[in-house]
């Protein structure tokens, strides 16, 4: 099977990719999002705690 | 019996700690799976004999759909937990894994429908699988809607507790629909003990990418679960030590 084969997947193209690229951009961002979640909650914490425990 | 272990487990600096030394560990394997299961599933599986190379969708459809059910039980024995035990580590486990549970499942509605639509000629239908599952996506959605309206942590952590407990009776309407029911969606494909009606070179890519949906959610729910913690205790005088090393 060649590239241009597989790429087409049997016709499904238009169904197959847009249903992967979905579920990869959804791992990606979650993985992103809760790094991004901690990081600011860090700083924010350090924030807090450079101000002498008062918001 | 003995109950110190469990205080000293779940105390926010003890799991603070070890969600971060656990999450690599979970990761980098649910990558790994990911990575071999998608290769699997996309290239050396073989074409489906009535669906050709479009069943293929499966191998992200299963397992997001999979998730979104294991994910919200998970959600609703740790809302159970904080609401009987009072333990806070629970309620901050069941916040952290809502958002992810919601993604999937979305996903596993989206790429449905996306598979729907050349197999079935139709992207949905109002049936009580697809219809259970959109209402899956809506109990996340308003139980992060509740956590987020109530300003008192308390408060919130038991209503939204509450709210994710009695959404529970969905997992096995969501589970069941596809044999209480006529729909258009397939029965179960692997989940008949001893005789999954697919073969060998099919399974093992899915049964993979399971395995590393389970651990990929292990892995961003211990870092959200770190992030509330920090959000939780930000006047406990452990922070101070934790931040400063």
């Amino acid at each position: 099977m060649n590239l241009g084969e597989f790429l087409e997947m049997g016709g499904y193209a238009v169904y197959v990719w847009p249903s992967l690229g979905l579920v990869v951009f959804a791992l990606v961002w979650n993985v992103f999002a809760a790094r991004r979640l901690h990081a600011t909650a860090r700083a924010e914490a350090l924030r807090r705690l450079a101000a002498g425990g008062r918001p | 019996m003995n109950w110190t272990w469990l205080h000293k487990f779940a105390s926010p600096p003890h799991a603070y700690r070890l969600a971060g030394r656990l999450a690599p560990w979970v990761g980098w394997p649910a990558f790994a799976l990911i990575v071999v299961g998608l290769y699997g599933g996309f290239v050396l599986a073989p074409p489906d004999y009535q669906q050709g190379e479009g069943f293929r969708i499966l191998y992200v459809h299963a397992p997001s759909a999979w998730m979104s059910m294991f994910v919200y039980a998970t959600m609703a024995v740790a809302a159970a937990i904080g609401l009987v035990w009072r333990i806070k580590l629970a309620h901050a486990v069941a916040a952290a894994s809502a958002p992810i549970g919601a993604w999937f499942t979305f996903a596993a509605l989206a790429t449905g429908s996306l598979w729907g639509k050349p197999m079935w000629g139709t992207w949905w239908v109002w049936d009580a699988r697809l219809t259970s599952e959109l209402i899956l996506l809506f109990l996340y959605l308003g139980y992060m809607a509740l956590r987020a309206s109530i300003d008192d942590r308390d408060r919130a952590d038991r209503a939204s507790a509450v709210l994710a407990v009695v959404g529970v009776v969905n997992l096995p309407v969501i589970h069941y629909s596809v044999f209480w029911w006529n729909t258009l969606h397939q029965g179960a494909t692997i989940s008949k003990i001893g005789k999954p009606s697919i073969t060998g070179d099919m399974l093992w890519p899915l049964l993979t990418m399971f395995l590393a949906f389970t651990l990929y959610y292990g892995a961003v729910m211990l870092v959200r679960l770190r992030a509330e913690i920090l959000r939780r205790e930000r006047d406990a005088t452990w922070l101070r030590e934790e931040l400063r090393l």
